[in-house]
């Protein structure tokens, strides 16, 4: 193999710290996902969407003359609002129906707030500058920008404080409550309609701390949405509902593995082959829950 | 009853004869609609009677698309120097090799997408609900972008299909061509799948949407059948697909072949407009679906995509039953379904 990655091994470890960083990130908004998808059994194609509208609030932000990094206090804000909003006018008419409606009609939620981007803040990839510099490891041989280190140790903060959150105060017991039993919950004087309404929220806000961090880290572009809702369902599906260490673990393992595959495949297969490997894991699993099934058998 | 059924399969059958001569000016758009009928029509088939529903039979209609020209022109000529020269054709078709190529190229562009359908298939249709939906949707997106990535079919520049050979006619002959042969594969497709649903293998996808594990434990092998349906669809997808790249004469691979986000959209969105699980439903709701677009998108000018969107999220949250579901509410007998009056008049009391 005359692949550069096996000529310079150093590329390796570049390629394994970058995918860390950039998996700590998935796994944020993959948390966001799995948080609704336990709560409401909703599975939101429009995940991405709202992490590119986070994104673009802090981009405005960096156009406004505010330092961009300041987004992730700005961003989930406002966010949680947009998720609010959603849920109020759509999304709460198709809670209870059936999955394909809700998953047909986040599809339409995400067509219409792609078009909605890419009429409003424009079809040109942008990026966020942060200034924050770079790190050199292992003499100068592998380079970090300090901006990624930032947008993962962040990302820790938020998920660390959202767990606390969920254990300790009375919305996040709500929420746990109605995860395990909707009727049970509502019949002991939970009022389901504002834990939802709230589960969407918080996933928004997610969203828009995950959409501000790639705002400085990465670049933004209104139709790049689709692949971060797709990492993060596959994140999920691997981890499993309600698995926190597995959703960091799998998100960073997903992470190493774009990294890597953008070096041996060439960039233009990257996202292909994210997309590809869900299909790869989807039918995996397949294969053990039908193994699985025969054994009931 | 059967009279008037006949009535209207040769009234809608001297139309699509006549369109040619009666609107020569729309002869693209009417194809377009034929291509459009089929796409839903075989969505229906997995989406509506199946209740499997898929993002991903637009996987077929780029592959069948991408196989039709691909042959077309390896046939005759090197691919690599075609598409390498980009929009500049430097080989030029003879009318013979034309068609032969042509034909050659449409009958692959059915069969090969139908044995890639039949091969994922066991792995794919093994997936439940919302897995499925998102497996598929992966699927297509995945295919757009990797052959984006290749060079032998041009890339993320896309292809040109082989131009309308020289010496045979003009452009009105060449559209008249790709508008009867559009509108025969139409009539194949509603046919044949007309006949399918009155057969067992109707019932059975019927009974896989109702209960799957119920029909499994009744003895019935489910997934042949899953597999069969995904078969026929890609195969009269594959072939649409395969027309349609000849029709517009340009091939790219995330804008109209594997086009997720507007035929691969549009396939759902009629057949659930038109009402799925209905043989009518879905080329009904093509047809609106066309009519509405052709006429109305000019308004939008630009914000087409946000109207398309907005009407995903209208119909899907308020009318998930679409054309037929309403009319089979307001006329049942229309349907053959007996209404006993005495129980109705009971439940409007009870309401």
């Amino acid at each position: 193999m005359d692949l550069l990655i096996f000529q310079v091994p150093i590329l390796m470890v570049q390629a394994s710290l970058d995918g860390i960083l950039l998996g700590i990130l998935f796994a944020l908004i993959a948390y966001g996902m799995a948080l609704q998808w336990g709560v409401m059994n909703i599975i939101n194609i429009a995940q991405g969407e709202l992490v590119i509208l986070g994104g673009y609030i802090a981009y405005f932000m960096y156009v406004a003359g505010i330092h961009p990094a300041f987004g992730v206090i700005v961003s989930p804000i406002i966010m949680y609002f947009v998720g609010w909003s959603l849920y109020k006018t759509i999304i709460f008419r198709v809670v209870d129906r059936d999955l394909f409606i809700s998953i047909l009609a986040t599809f339409g939620i995400s067509i219409l707030t792609q078009q909605l981007m890419n009429f409003i803040f424009g079809s040109d990839v942008v990026v966020a500058q942060s200034n924050f510099g770079t790190t050199f490891l292992f003499n100068y041989m592998v380079t970090l920008p300090n901006a990624k280190i930032f947008a993962a140790g962040v990302s820790i903060i938020f998920a660390i404080f959202l767990v606390i959150y969920m254990k300790k105060s009375k919305l996040g017991r709500a929420i746990r409550a109605t995860a395990q039993n909707a009727r049970a919950a509502k019949i002991l004087g939970v009022d389901t309609e504002r834990v939802y309404a709230a589960t969407f929220g918080i996933n928004a806000a997610l969203c828009g701390v995950a959409g501000s961090l790639i705002a400085i880290t990465f670049t933004l572009h209104p139709y790049v949405g689709l692949p971060y809702t797709v990492r993060s369902f596959m994140i999920v599906i691997i981890a499993g509902l309600g698995n926190l260490p597995g959703v960091a673990l799998s998100g960073m393992g997903l992470g190493v593995f774009e990294e890597f595959a953008d070096y041996i495949l060439g960039t233009e297969f990257r996202i292909g082959s994210v997309f590809l490997l869900l299909v790869l894991i989807l039918v995996y699993r397949r294969f053990k829950l039908s193994r699985k099934r025969e054994y009931l058998k | 009853m059967i009279k008037n059924k006949l009535f209207i399969y040769l009234l809608i059958l001297a139309f699509g004869l006549a369109v040619p001569y009666l609107f020569p000016a729309y002869k693209l758009q009417i194809s377009i609609l034929w291509i459009l009928i089929i796409l839903s029509l075989t969505w229906d088939v997995q989406g509506g009677q199946m209740g499997y529903n898929t993002f991903g039979n637009i996987l077929f209609f780029g592959l069948g698309m991408y196989l039709c020209s691909s042959i077309q022109i390896g046939l005759f000529f090197p691919l690599a120097e075609w598409t390498a020269s980009g929009g500049e054709k430097t080989f030029v078709h003879t009318p013979t090799q034309y068609f032969q190529g042509f034909f050659v190229g449409l009958i692959l562009a059915g069969i090969i997408p139908a044995l890639v359908a039949a091969f994922i298939g066991y792995g794919i249709l093994g997936l439940r609900g919302h897995y499925f939906a998102i497996c598929t949707l992966g699927l297509a997106i995945a295919a757009g972008e990797i052959a984006g990535g290749i060079e032998l079919i041009g890339a993320g520049q896309g292809m040109t299909s082989p131009p309308w050979p020289k010496g045979i006619g003009d452009t009105e002959l060449r559209s008249e061509f790709f508008y009867y042969i559009c509108f025969a594969l139409m009539i194949c497709t509603f046919l044949f799948l007309r006949w399918a649903y009155q057969t067992r293998f109707g019932l059975v996808l019927n009974a896989i949407r109702d209960n799957e594990d119920k029909a499994e434990a009744m003895g019935i092998y489910t997934m042949r059948y899953k597999i069969t349906g995904w078969v026929v669809s890609a195969f009269f997808v594959g072939i649409a697909g395969g027309l349609m790249g000849n029709m517009i004469g340009y091939i790219e691979p995330v804008e109209t072949a594997f086009a997720g986000r507007t035929f691969g959209v549009y396939m759902v969105i009629m057949a659930i407009l038109g009402g799925k699980g209905t043989l009518w439903g879905p080329v009904i709701g093509a047809t609106a679906f066309h009519v509405f677009k052709e006429g109305f998108w000019t308004f939008f000018l630009g914000w087409q995509y946000v109207a398309l969107g907005a009407l995903i999220v209208v119909v899907v949250v308020f009318f998930p039953e679409g054309i037929m579901g309403w009319l089979r509410e307001k006329y049942p007998e229309r349907f053959g379904e007996v209404i006993d009056e005495a129980d109705r008049k009971a439940q409007v009391e009870l309401k």
